[in-house]
Protein backbone atom coordinates (compact mmCIF):
# COMPACT_ATOMS: atom_id res chain seq x y z
CA UNK A 1 0.00 0.00 0.00
CA UNK A 2 3.14 2.20 0.84
CA UNK A 3 4.32 1.42 -1.98
CA UNK A 4 1.35 2.33 -4.15
CA UNK A 5 1.20 5.48 -2.08
CA UNK A 6 4.36 6.58 -3.51
CA UNK A 7 3.49 5.57 -6.65
CA UNK A 8 1.21 8.00 -6.52
CA UNK A 9 3.11 10.78 -5.69
CA UNK A 10 5.36 10.26 -8.36
CA UNK A 11 2.76 10.18 -11.22
CA UNK A 12 1.72 13.49 -9.96
CA UNK A 13 5.53 14.99 -10.14
CA UNK A 14 7.34 13.23 -12.63
CA UNK A 15 7.06 14.22 -16.74
CA UNK A 16 4.91 12.21 -18.88
CA UNK A 17 7.08 9.51 -20.22
CA UNK A 18 7.78 8.80 -16.35
CA UNK A 19 4.10 9.41 -15.46
CA UNK A 20 3.36 6.93 -18.22
CA UNK A 21 5.62 3.98 -17.43
CA UNK A 22 4.60 4.55 -13.12
CA UNK A 23 0.91 4.49 -14.47
CA UNK A 24 1.61 1.09 -16.52
CA UNK A 25 3.37 -0.13 -13.64
CA UNK A 26 0.52 0.41 -10.81
CA UNK A 27 -1.70 -0.96 -13.43
CA UNK A 28 0.50 -3.96 -13.40
CA UNK A 29 0.55 -4.30 -9.72
CA UNK A 30 -3.04 -4.35 -9.55
CA UNK A 31 -3.81 -7.99 -10.13
CA UNK A 32 -1.02 -8.62 -7.19
CA UNK A 33 -2.97 -6.14 -4.84
CA UNK A 34 -6.40 -7.61 -5.60
CA UNK A 35 -4.63 -10.95 -5.02
CA UNK A 36 -3.90 -10.07 -2.06
CA UNK A 37 -7.06 -8.94 -0.50
CA UNK A 38 -8.58 -11.69 -1.65
CA UNK A 39 -6.08 -14.17 0.34
CA UNK A 40 -7.32 -11.53 3.42
CA UNK A 41 -10.79 -12.55 2.54
CA UNK A 42 -10.75 -16.21 2.27
CA UNK A 43 -7.82 -16.64 4.99
CA UNK A 44 -10.81 -15.76 7.64
CA UNK A 45 -12.98 -18.75 6.35
CA UNK A 46 -9.98 -21.02 5.96
CA UNK A 47 -9.41 -20.11 9.52
CA UNK A 48 -12.84 -20.33 10.68
CA UNK A 49 -13.51 -24.41 9.06
CA UNK A 50 -9.90 -25.54 9.99
CA UNK A 51 -11.20 -25.34 13.52
CA UNK A 52 -14.74 -26.44 13.11
CA UNK A 53 -13.04 -29.54 11.22
CA UNK A 54 -10.56 -29.69 14.30
CA UNK A 55 -13.23 -29.69 16.65
CA UNK A 56 -15.49 -31.80 14.76
CA UNK A 57 -13.29 -34.53 14.20
CA UNK A 58 -11.79 -34.30 17.51
CA UNK A 59 -15.35 -35.13 19.08
CA UNK A 60 -16.56 -37.93 16.75
CA UNK A 61 -15.01 -40.82 18.42
CA UNK A 62 -17.50 -40.19 21.55
CA UNK A 63 -19.99 -40.89 19.16
CA UNK A 64 -18.52 -43.91 16.85
CA UNK A 65 -17.09 -45.55 19.93
CA UNK A 66 -13.79 -46.03 21.16
CA UNK A 67 -12.36 -49.01 20.94
CA UNK A 68 -9.75 -50.36 24.07
CA UNK A 69 -7.89 -52.89 24.27
CA UNK A 70 -8.31 -54.58 27.56
CA UNK A 71 -6.84 -57.89 26.77
CA UNK A 72 -5.63 -59.98 24.36
CA UNK A 73 -7.48 -59.93 21.51
CA UNK A 74 -10.12 -58.71 23.71
CA UNK A 75 -11.61 -54.99 22.84
CA UNK A 76 -13.99 -52.86 25.16
CA UNK A 77 -16.20 -50.12 22.82
CA UNK A 78 -16.98 -47.42 24.92
CA UNK A 79 -19.29 -45.18 23.42
CA UNK A 80 -21.21 -41.96 24.34
CA UNK A 81 -25.02 -42.59 24.65
CA UNK A 82 -26.60 -39.53 22.64
CA UNK A 83 -29.79 -39.46 24.34
CA UNK A 84 -28.16 -39.35 28.08
CA UNK A 85 -25.76 -36.71 26.94
CA UNK A 86 -28.82 -34.10 25.39
CA UNK A 87 -31.52 -35.31 28.29
CA UNK A 88 -29.91 -36.32 31.59
CA UNK A 89 -28.44 -33.42 34.21
CA UNK A 90 -26.17 -35.85 35.21
CA UNK A 91 -22.27 -35.13 34.60
CA UNK A 92 -19.95 -37.53 36.54
CA UNK A 93 -17.49 -37.91 34.03
CA UNK A 94 -14.83 -38.91 36.46
CA UNK A 95 -16.44 -41.72 37.99
CA UNK A 96 -14.86 -44.96 37.77
CA UNK A 97 -17.85 -47.22 38.98
CA UNK A 98 -20.76 -45.79 36.18
CA UNK A 99 -19.65 -41.96 34.57
CA UNK A 100 -22.30 -40.01 33.44
CA UNK A 101 -22.12 -37.73 30.19
CA UNK A 102 -25.09 -35.68 30.74
CA UNK A 103 -24.88 -31.85 29.73
CA UNK A 104 -28.65 -30.86 30.21
CA UNK A 105 -27.75 -28.80 33.60
CA UNK A 106 -24.35 -27.15 31.85
CA UNK A 107 -26.63 -26.20 29.13
CA UNK A 108 -29.02 -25.13 31.44
CA UNK A 109 -26.57 -23.30 33.18
CA UNK A 110 -25.31 -21.41 30.15
CA UNK A 111 -28.53 -20.41 29.40
CA UNK A 112 -30.02 -19.24 32.56
CA UNK A 113 -26.40 -17.22 33.28
CA UNK A 114 -26.32 -15.54 29.90
CA UNK A 115 -30.45 -14.76 29.75
CA UNK A 116 -30.30 -13.53 33.31
CA UNK A 117 -26.61 -11.02 32.07
CA UNK A 118 -29.11 -9.95 29.28
CA UNK A 119 -31.89 -9.07 31.03
CA UNK A 120 -29.47 -6.91 33.00
CA UNK A 121 -27.17 -5.99 30.55
CA UNK A 122 -29.39 -4.67 27.28
CA UNK A 123 -31.01 -1.83 29.40
CA UNK A 124 -28.10 -0.74 31.10
CA UNK A 125 -26.20 -0.85 28.13
CA UNK A 126 -28.53 0.70 25.50
CA UNK A 127 -29.39 3.77 28.08
CA UNK A 128 -25.75 4.17 28.30
CA UNK A 129 -25.27 4.09 24.52
CA UNK A 130 -28.54 6.60 24.04
CA UNK A 131 -27.52 8.43 27.19
CA UNK A 132 -23.47 9.11 25.85
CA UNK A 133 -24.69 9.75 21.74
CA UNK A 134 -27.62 11.93 22.60
CA UNK A 135 -26.88 13.76 25.86
CA UNK A 136 -23.97 14.12 26.97
CA UNK A 137 -22.13 16.98 26.03
CA UNK A 138 -18.92 17.16 24.16
CA UNK A 139 -16.13 16.40 27.12
CA UNK A 140 -18.35 13.94 28.52
CA UNK A 141 -18.63 11.58 25.75
CA UNK A 142 -14.90 11.52 25.74
CA UNK A 143 -14.29 10.95 29.02
CA UNK A 144 -17.05 8.34 29.06
CA UNK A 145 -15.95 6.80 26.08
CA UNK A 146 -12.45 6.27 26.93
CA UNK A 147 -13.61 4.82 30.63
CA UNK A 148 -16.12 2.67 28.56
CA UNK A 149 -13.35 1.12 26.48
CA UNK A 150 -11.29 0.53 29.55
CA UNK A 151 -14.00 -1.13 31.25
CA UNK A 152 -14.01 -3.67 28.46
CA UNK A 153 -10.15 -4.28 28.72
CA UNK A 154 -10.49 -5.79 31.99
CA UNK A 155 -9.85 -9.33 32.09
CA UNK A 156 -12.36 -11.64 32.59
CA UNK A 157 -10.20 -13.62 35.72
CA UNK A 158 -10.50 -9.94 37.49
CA UNK A 159 -14.13 -9.81 36.89
CA UNK A 160 -14.19 -13.34 38.53
CA UNK A 161 -11.77 -11.96 41.17
CA UNK A 162 -14.74 -9.32 42.03
CA UNK A 163 -17.27 -11.80 41.82
CA UNK A 164 -15.94 -14.21 44.51
CA UNK A 165 -14.41 -11.27 46.68
CA UNK A 166 -16.97 -8.62 46.74
CA UNK A 167 -20.06 -10.08 45.50
CA UNK A 168 -20.36 -13.60 47.23
CA UNK A 169 -20.25 -11.72 50.05
CA UNK A 170 -22.63 -8.78 49.64
CA UNK A 171 -24.70 -11.75 48.35
CA UNK A 172 -24.66 -13.60 51.05
CA UNK A 173 -25.25 -10.99 53.79
CA UNK A 174 -28.16 -9.56 51.55
CA UNK A 175 -29.98 -12.85 50.95
CA UNK A 176 -28.84 -14.85 53.72
CA UNK A 177 -27.80 -18.22 51.42
CA UNK A 178 -24.87 -19.94 52.67
CA UNK A 179 -22.73 -19.22 49.45
CA UNK A 180 -23.07 -16.19 46.94
CA UNK A 181 -21.72 -17.79 44.13
CA UNK A 182 -24.78 -18.37 41.86
CA UNK A 183 -26.62 -17.37 38.96
CA UNK A 184 -27.12 -14.19 40.50
CA UNK A 185 -23.41 -13.30 41.48
CA UNK A 186 -22.26 -14.48 37.64
CA UNK A 187 -25.01 -13.11 35.89
CA UNK A 188 -24.45 -9.51 37.15
CA UNK A 189 -20.77 -10.01 36.47
CA UNK A 190 -21.33 -11.54 33.45
CA UNK A 191 -23.54 -7.77 32.41
CA UNK A 192 -21.13 -5.81 33.94
CA UNK A 193 -18.74 -7.60 31.61
CA UNK A 194 -20.85 -7.31 28.19
CA UNK A 195 -22.21 -3.74 28.96
CA UNK A 196 -19.27 -2.26 27.43
CA UNK A 197 -19.67 -4.10 23.92
CA UNK A 198 -23.36 -3.17 23.78
CA UNK A 199 -22.57 -0.01 24.68
CA UNK A 200 -19.71 0.83 22.07
CA UNK A 201 -21.70 -1.02 18.97
CA UNK A 202 -25.02 0.88 19.85
CA UNK A 203 -23.76 4.19 20.40
CA UNK A 204 -21.53 3.78 16.85
CA UNK A 205 -25.13 2.86 15.47
CA UNK A 206 -26.65 5.76 16.73
CA UNK A 207 -23.65 8.13 16.10
CA UNK A 208 -24.03 6.99 12.38
CA UNK A 209 -27.77 7.96 12.18
CA UNK A 210 -27.28 11.43 10.01
CA UNK A 211 -27.86 14.48 12.01
CA UNK A 212 -30.92 15.25 9.21
CA UNK A 213 -32.99 12.72 10.90
CA UNK A 214 -32.70 14.44 14.04
CA UNK A 215 -33.06 17.82 13.14
CA UNK A 216 -36.06 16.10 10.91
CA UNK A 217 -37.63 14.25 14.16
CA UNK A 218 -37.66 17.46 15.70
CA UNK A 219 -38.93 19.75 13.59
CA UNK A 220 -41.82 17.57 13.26
CA UNK A 221 -42.31 18.51 16.72
CA UNK A 222 -41.45 15.48 18.22
CA UNK A 223 -39.80 15.40 22.10
CA UNK A 224 -36.45 14.17 22.37
CA UNK A 225 -37.62 11.03 23.91
CA UNK A 226 -40.15 10.42 21.15
CA UNK A 227 -37.36 11.16 18.10
CA UNK A 228 -34.82 8.77 19.57
CA UNK A 229 -37.67 6.39 19.96
CA UNK A 230 -39.10 6.97 16.88
CA UNK A 231 -36.50 7.56 14.99
CA UNK A 232 -33.19 7.11 16.09
CA UNK A 233 -33.62 3.39 17.28
CA UNK A 234 -35.31 2.41 13.45
CA UNK A 235 -32.26 3.65 12.02
CA UNK A 236 -30.13 2.42 14.20
CA UNK A 237 -32.06 -0.92 14.38
CA UNK A 238 -29.48 -2.92 12.77
CA UNK A 239 -26.58 -2.04 14.88
CA UNK A 240 -28.48 -1.69 18.00
CA UNK A 241 -29.62 -5.64 17.29
CA UNK A 242 -25.55 -6.71 16.43
CA UNK A 243 -24.60 -5.03 19.61
CA UNK A 244 -27.24 -6.93 21.74
CA UNK A 245 -26.32 -10.13 20.09
CA UNK A 246 -22.78 -9.97 20.36
CA UNK A 247 -23.19 -9.14 23.96
CA UNK A 248 -25.28 -12.25 23.76
CA UNK A 249 -22.08 -14.10 22.22
CA UNK A 250 -20.30 -12.82 24.84
CA UNK A 251 -22.27 -14.34 27.74
CA UNK A 252 -22.63 -17.67 26.42
CA UNK A 253 -18.60 -17.68 24.92
CA UNK A 254 -17.22 -16.11 28.43
CA UNK A 255 -15.42 -18.83 30.68
CA UNK A 256 -13.11 -17.59 33.42
CA UNK A 257 -15.63 -15.25 35.01
CA UNK A 258 -18.26 -17.53 35.02
CA UNK A 259 -16.01 -20.59 36.37
CA UNK A 260 -15.71 -18.22 39.58
CA UNK A 261 -18.67 -16.81 40.30
CA UNK A 262 -21.71 -19.71 39.56
CA UNK A 263 -20.21 -22.07 42.39
CA UNK A 264 -19.27 -24.12 39.70
CA UNK A 265 -21.54 -27.45 40.32
CA UNK A 266 -23.50 -29.56 38.24
CA UNK A 267 -27.37 -28.38 38.83
CA UNK A 268 -30.49 -28.05 37.45
CA UNK A 269 -31.45 -24.54 38.95
CA UNK A 270 -34.68 -23.42 40.70
CA UNK A 271 -34.16 -20.22 41.69
CA UNK A 272 -31.70 -16.95 40.82
CA UNK A 273 -29.68 -18.09 44.20
CA UNK A 274 -28.97 -21.42 42.37
CA UNK A 275 -25.20 -22.83 41.99
CA UNK A 276 -24.74 -23.98 38.32
CA UNK A 277 -22.04 -24.75 35.70
CA UNK A 278 -21.68 -23.48 32.37
CA UNK A 279 -20.24 -25.70 29.29
CA UNK A 280 -17.23 -23.17 28.58
CA UNK A 281 -16.54 -23.58 32.34
CA UNK A 282 -16.70 -27.37 32.10
CA UNK A 283 -14.31 -27.30 29.11
CA UNK A 284 -11.77 -25.18 30.66
CA UNK A 285 -12.08 -27.14 34.32
CA UNK A 286 -11.81 -30.71 32.78
CA UNK A 287 -9.57 -30.72 29.27
CA UNK A 288 -6.27 -30.49 31.41
CA UNK A 289 -7.12 -33.66 33.31
CA UNK A 290 -8.83 -35.77 30.85
CA UNK A 291 -6.97 -38.76 29.74
CA UNK A 292 -6.05 -37.50 25.92
CA UNK A 293 -8.65 -40.01 23.86
CA UNK A 294 -10.79 -41.49 26.40
CA UNK A 295 -14.43 -41.48 26.21
CA UNK A 296 -14.39 -38.03 28.53
CA UNK A 297 -11.50 -36.10 26.32
CA UNK A 298 -14.21 -36.43 22.98
CA UNK A 299 -17.20 -36.03 24.84
CA UNK A 300 -15.76 -32.36 26.45
CA UNK A 301 -15.27 -31.82 22.42
CA UNK A 302 -18.57 -32.71 21.34
CA UNK A 303 -19.57 -30.14 24.36
CA UNK A 304 -17.73 -28.10 22.15
CA UNK A 305 -19.68 -28.89 19.23
CA UNK A 306 -22.73 -27.69 20.79
CA UNK A 307 -20.95 -24.26 21.64
CA UNK A 308 -20.70 -24.10 18.32
CA UNK A 309 -24.17 -24.91 17.37
CA UNK A 310 -25.33 -21.94 20.13
CA UNK A 311 -23.31 -19.92 17.74
CA UNK A 312 -24.79 -21.19 14.20
CA UNK A 313 -28.43 -20.37 16.11
CA UNK A 314 -27.95 -16.83 17.19
CA UNK A 315 -26.03 -15.96 14.20
CA UNK A 316 -28.59 -17.36 11.84
CA UNK A 317 -31.69 -15.41 14.31
CA UNK A 318 -29.84 -12.48 14.11
CA UNK A 319 -30.23 -12.57 10.22
CA UNK A 320 -33.81 -13.82 10.09
CA UNK A 321 -34.94 -11.09 12.91
CA UNK A 322 -32.95 -8.66 10.59
CA UNK A 323 -34.64 -9.87 7.35
CA UNK A 324 -37.90 -10.25 8.85
CA UNK A 325 -37.89 -6.26 9.57
CA UNK A 326 -36.90 -5.63 6.60
CA UNK A 327 -39.20 -7.72 4.74
CA UNK A 328 -42.18 -6.43 7.19
CA UNK A 329 -41.81 -2.94 6.33
CA UNK A 330 -41.47 -3.59 2.26
CA UNK A 331 -44.94 -5.00 1.59
CA UNK B 1 -42.83 46.98 4.14
CA UNK B 2 -46.54 47.38 4.13
CA UNK B 3 -49.44 47.53 6.19
CA UNK B 4 -49.28 43.88 7.39
CA UNK B 5 -48.99 42.76 9.96
CA UNK B 6 -45.38 41.10 10.43
CA UNK B 7 -45.11 37.59 11.27
CA UNK B 8 -42.03 37.06 12.41
CA UNK B 9 -39.51 39.66 13.47
CA UNK B 10 -35.23 39.57 13.77
CA UNK B 11 -34.06 42.71 15.74
CA UNK B 12 -30.73 43.15 15.34
CA UNK B 13 -29.67 39.50 15.68
CA UNK B 14 -25.74 38.41 15.27
CA UNK B 15 -25.83 34.50 15.35
CA UNK B 16 -22.12 32.68 15.85
CA UNK B 17 -20.55 29.30 16.35
CA UNK B 18 -17.97 29.48 18.42
CA UNK B 19 -15.50 32.63 17.33
CA UNK B 20 -16.84 32.64 13.88
CA UNK B 21 -19.93 34.65 12.75
CA UNK B 22 -22.83 32.77 10.58
CA UNK B 23 -25.15 36.03 11.00
CA UNK B 24 -24.45 40.09 11.56
CA UNK B 25 -26.55 42.13 12.94
CA UNK B 26 -30.17 40.93 10.79
CA UNK B 27 -32.76 43.17 11.18
CA UNK B 28 -35.69 42.16 8.89
CA UNK B 29 -39.64 41.71 9.22
CA UNK B 30 -41.60 38.89 7.20
CA UNK B 31 -44.67 39.99 7.04
CA UNK B 32 -48.00 37.50 7.23
CA UNK B 33 -49.42 35.39 3.89
CA UNK B 34 -46.41 35.98 2.36
CA UNK B 35 -43.69 34.40 0.31
CA UNK B 36 -40.07 35.55 1.89
CA UNK B 37 -37.63 34.44 -0.75
CA UNK B 38 -33.78 34.58 0.58
CA UNK B 39 -30.98 34.42 -1.60
CA UNK B 40 -27.36 34.56 -1.47
CA UNK B 41 -24.41 32.20 -2.12
CA UNK B 42 -23.02 29.51 0.27
CA UNK B 43 -22.16 30.01 3.46
CA UNK B 44 -24.45 33.58 3.36
CA UNK B 45 -25.79 31.99 6.76
CA UNK B 46 -29.29 31.31 4.96
CA UNK B 47 -29.83 28.08 6.83
CA UNK B 48 -28.52 29.17 10.08
CA UNK B 49 -31.42 31.62 10.17
CA UNK B 50 -33.49 29.27 9.64
CA UNK B 51 -32.79 27.05 11.87
CA UNK B 52 -32.97 30.06 14.36
CA UNK B 53 -36.59 30.56 13.76
CA UNK B 54 -37.74 26.70 15.61
CA UNK B 55 -34.91 27.10 17.31
CA UNK B 56 -32.93 23.29 15.89
CA UNK B 57 -29.93 25.68 16.34
CA UNK B 58 -29.83 24.56 20.02
CA UNK B 59 -28.58 21.29 18.79
CA UNK B 60 -25.30 23.05 17.37
CA UNK B 61 -23.20 23.14 20.33
CA UNK B 62 -21.70 26.32 20.56
CA UNK B 63 -23.85 28.29 18.42
CA UNK B 64 -24.66 31.47 20.38
CA UNK B 65 -27.50 33.82 19.28
CA UNK B 66 -27.53 37.65 20.16
CA UNK B 67 -30.68 40.04 19.48
CA UNK B 68 -34.57 39.17 19.23
CA UNK B 69 -36.15 36.75 17.01
CA UNK B 70 -39.81 37.42 17.54
CA UNK B 71 -43.19 35.18 16.32
CA UNK B 72 -46.18 37.23 16.16
CA UNK B 73 -44.59 39.44 18.87
CA UNK B 74 -43.24 36.93 21.18
CA UNK B 75 -39.53 36.12 21.74
CA UNK B 76 -38.86 32.53 20.76
CA UNK B 77 -35.80 32.54 23.07
CA UNK B 78 -38.66 32.85 25.97
CA UNK B 79 -41.32 29.93 24.80
CA UNK B 80 -41.38 27.39 27.47
CA UNK B 81 -42.68 24.81 25.14
CA UNK B 82 -39.90 24.49 22.43
CA UNK B 83 -41.95 21.59 20.92
CA UNK B 84 -44.94 23.30 20.62
CA UNK B 85 -42.96 26.14 19.09
CA UNK B 86 -41.46 23.32 16.12
CA UNK B 87 -44.90 22.17 15.90
CA UNK B 88 -46.03 25.34 14.61
CA UNK B 89 -43.12 25.65 12.15
CA UNK B 90 -42.65 23.38 9.17
CA UNK B 91 -39.29 22.78 8.08
CA UNK B 92 -37.85 21.13 5.03
CA UNK B 93 -34.32 20.80 4.69
CA UNK B 94 -32.33 20.55 1.13
CA UNK B 95 -31.09 17.26 1.45
CA UNK B 96 -33.92 14.83 1.61
CA UNK B 97 -35.06 12.47 5.07
CA UNK B 98 -37.19 10.22 4.87
CA UNK B 99 -37.89 9.03 8.67
CA UNK B 100 -37.79 5.22 9.02
CA UNK B 101 -41.15 4.25 9.51
CA UNK B 102 -43.67 3.58 6.70
CA UNK B 103 -44.94 6.41 4.30
CA UNK B 104 -48.08 6.91 5.96
CA UNK B 105 -46.80 7.14 9.12
CA UNK B 106 -44.06 9.39 8.04
CA UNK B 107 -46.99 12.07 7.42
CA UNK B 108 -49.43 11.09 9.97
CA UNK B 109 -47.16 10.92 13.04
CA UNK B 110 -47.28 14.46 13.76
CA UNK B 111 -51.20 15.09 13.59
CA UNK B 112 -51.95 12.34 15.48
CA UNK B 113 -49.20 13.34 18.15
CA UNK B 114 -51.33 16.42 17.91
CA UNK B 115 -54.60 14.02 19.20
CA UNK B 116 -55.95 13.15 15.91
CA UNK B 117 -56.59 9.79 16.11
CA UNK B 118 -59.80 9.28 13.93
CA UNK B 119 -58.26 6.64 11.24
CA UNK B 120 -60.58 8.44 8.08
CA UNK B 121 -59.57 11.83 9.29
CA UNK B 122 -55.85 10.97 9.15
CA UNK B 123 -56.10 9.38 6.07
CA UNK B 124 -57.84 12.18 4.48
CA UNK B 125 -55.24 14.26 6.00
CA UNK B 126 -52.03 12.10 4.96
CA UNK B 127 -53.81 12.00 1.28
CA UNK B 128 -54.62 15.74 1.36
CA UNK B 129 -50.58 16.34 2.17
CA UNK B 130 -49.31 13.99 0.35
CA UNK B 131 -51.16 15.53 -2.97
CA UNK B 132 -50.00 19.03 -2.10
CA UNK B 133 -46.11 17.82 -2.35
CA UNK B 134 -47.33 15.87 -5.59
CA UNK B 135 -46.33 12.71 -4.40
CA UNK B 136 -49.51 10.84 -3.80
CA UNK B 137 -50.19 9.77 -7.61
CA UNK B 138 -46.88 7.69 -6.96
CA UNK B 139 -46.79 6.16 -3.30
CA UNK B 140 -50.57 5.71 -3.10
CA UNK B 141 -50.26 2.24 -3.63
CA UNK B 142 -47.56 1.28 -1.33
CA UNK B 143 -48.19 3.43 1.88
CA UNK B 144 -46.81 1.08 4.29
CA UNK B 145 -43.47 1.29 2.58
CA UNK B 146 -40.41 2.51 4.74
CA UNK B 147 -40.05 6.17 4.15
CA UNK B 148 -36.25 5.34 3.42
CA UNK B 149 -37.30 3.11 0.42
CA UNK B 150 -38.34 6.03 -1.98
CA UNK B 151 -36.20 7.74 -4.47
CA UNK B 152 -34.23 10.53 -3.52
CA UNK B 153 -36.68 13.45 -5.01
CA UNK B 154 -39.70 11.32 -3.44
CA UNK B 155 -37.88 11.48 -0.06
CA UNK B 156 -37.43 14.84 -0.73
CA UNK B 157 -41.41 15.63 -2.00
CA UNK B 158 -42.64 13.15 1.75
CA UNK B 159 -40.31 15.34 3.79
CA UNK B 160 -42.23 18.49 1.88
CA UNK B 161 -45.85 16.77 2.86
CA UNK B 162 -44.74 15.44 6.32
CA UNK B 163 -43.57 19.48 7.11
CA UNK B 164 -47.63 20.33 5.97
CA UNK B 165 -49.08 17.50 8.11
CA UNK B 166 -49.06 19.43 10.96
CA UNK B 167 -50.71 22.35 9.65
CA UNK B 168 -47.94 25.02 10.12
CA UNK B 169 -48.39 28.20 10.29
CA UNK B 170 -44.99 29.24 9.03
CA UNK B 171 -43.30 26.82 6.45
CA UNK B 172 -39.14 27.28 5.71
CA UNK B 173 -37.94 25.78 2.77
CA UNK B 174 -33.97 25.14 2.73
CA UNK B 175 -33.32 24.37 -1.37
CA UNK B 176 -36.25 22.61 -1.54
CA UNK B 177 -35.96 21.78 -4.73
CA UNK B 178 -32.28 20.58 -5.15
CA UNK B 179 -33.70 17.04 -5.61
CA UNK B 180 -36.85 17.06 -7.54
CA UNK B 181 -37.19 16.88 -11.12
CA UNK B 182 -37.85 20.42 -12.61
CA UNK B 183 -41.68 19.89 -13.61
CA UNK B 184 -42.71 18.45 -10.24
CA UNK B 185 -40.41 21.47 -9.17
CA UNK B 186 -42.98 23.74 -11.05
CA UNK B 187 -46.10 22.16 -9.80
CA UNK B 188 -44.64 22.46 -6.61
CA UNK B 189 -44.10 25.73 -6.98
CA UNK B 190 -48.05 26.43 -7.91
CA UNK B 191 -49.31 24.71 -4.61
CA UNK B 192 -47.02 26.87 -2.77
CA UNK B 193 -48.68 29.93 -3.97
CA UNK B 194 -51.89 28.14 -2.94
CA UNK B 195 -50.54 27.37 0.69
CA UNK B 196 -49.58 31.58 1.04
CA UNK B 197 -53.26 31.94 1.96
CA UNK B 198 -52.79 29.81 4.90
CA UNK B 199 -49.53 30.42 6.14
CA UNK B 200 -46.27 32.25 5.84
CA UNK B 201 -43.32 30.83 3.88
CA UNK B 202 -39.72 31.42 4.06
CA UNK B 203 -38.17 30.22 0.96
CA UNK B 204 -34.53 29.97 0.83
CA UNK B 205 -33.29 28.99 -2.57
CA UNK B 206 -30.24 28.76 -5.06
CA UNK B 207 -32.46 29.39 -7.98
CA UNK B 208 -33.00 32.94 -8.31
CA UNK B 209 -35.72 32.74 -10.38
CA UNK B 210 -37.38 30.65 -8.10
CA UNK B 211 -36.92 33.98 -6.16
CA UNK B 212 -38.27 35.77 -8.47
CA UNK B 213 -41.04 33.53 -9.68
CA UNK B 214 -42.42 33.13 -6.00
CA UNK B 215 -41.56 35.12 -3.57
CA UNK B 216 -42.95 38.91 -2.66
CA UNK B 217 -40.33 39.93 -1.10
CA UNK B 218 -36.47 39.00 -1.52
CA UNK B 219 -33.41 39.54 0.74
CA UNK B 220 -29.73 38.99 -0.57
CA UNK B 221 -27.45 37.89 2.12
CA UNK B 222 -23.90 37.47 1.65
CA UNK B 223 -21.09 36.64 4.01
CA UNK B 224 -23.03 36.72 7.01
CA UNK B 225 -24.50 39.86 6.03
CA UNK B 226 -27.70 41.30 4.52
CA UNK B 227 -27.06 43.22 1.72
CA UNK B 228 -30.53 44.20 0.83
CA UNK B 229 -34.14 43.65 1.62
CA UNK B 230 -37.17 44.87 -0.31
CA UNK B 231 -40.17 43.55 -2.89
CA UNK B 232 -38.78 41.04 -5.38
CA UNK B 233 -39.57 43.20 -8.07
CA UNK B 234 -37.25 45.84 -6.49
CA UNK B 235 -34.66 43.30 -6.16
CA UNK B 236 -34.47 41.98 -9.25
CA UNK B 237 -34.85 45.19 -11.72
CA UNK B 238 -33.64 47.86 -9.45
CA UNK B 239 -31.80 46.77 -6.62
CA UNK B 240 -29.82 49.61 -4.43
CA UNK B 241 -26.64 47.71 -3.91
CA UNK B 242 -24.35 47.05 -6.73
CA UNK B 243 -23.48 43.40 -4.89
CA UNK B 244 -27.19 42.56 -5.17
CA UNK B 245 -27.23 43.63 -9.03
CA UNK B 246 -24.42 41.43 -9.60
CA UNK B 247 -25.63 38.70 -7.74
CA UNK B 248 -29.51 38.17 -9.77
CA UNK B 249 -28.09 39.06 -12.90
CA UNK B 250 -25.35 36.32 -12.69
CA UNK B 251 -22.31 38.85 -12.59
CA UNK B 252 -20.70 37.58 -9.01
CA UNK B 253 -17.79 36.20 -7.84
Amino acid sequence: MLLLLLLDRNTTKGNLSFRRSFQQLQDRLEPVVVGVIYICGWSAILFVIAIFVFVFKESLPAITGIGTEIAAGEIEVEQLDLVEFTTSPRWIPESSKKPAFGILALIVGTLSVTFFSILLAVPLGLGAAVYVSEFAGNKTREILKILIELLAAIPSVVWGFIGIVIMNPLITNLSGEAVGLNILNAGIVLALMSVPIIVSVSEDALRAVPDSFREAGLAMGANRWEMIYKVLFPAAKNGLLAAVLLGIGRGIGETMAVLMCTGHSVNMPTSLFDPVRTLTATIAAELGEAVRGDLHYHTLFLIGVVLFAFAFIINLTADLVVKGVRDQSNV
Amino acid sequence: MTTQTSHIEFQDVTISYGKEIALRDISLAIPEHTIFGIIGPANAGKTTLLKSINRTLEFEPNAKTVGKILVHGTDVSHIKNVYALRRRIGMVFPLPVGLPMSVYENVAYAPRRAGIHDRQELDELVKHCLKQSMLWDEVKDRLTLLGTKLSGGQQQRLTIARALSHKPEILCLDEFSIAIDPVTTMKIEDVLLELKKEMTIILVTNLVQQARRLADHTAFFNKSEMIEVGPTEKIFSNPEQQLTHDYVTGDFG
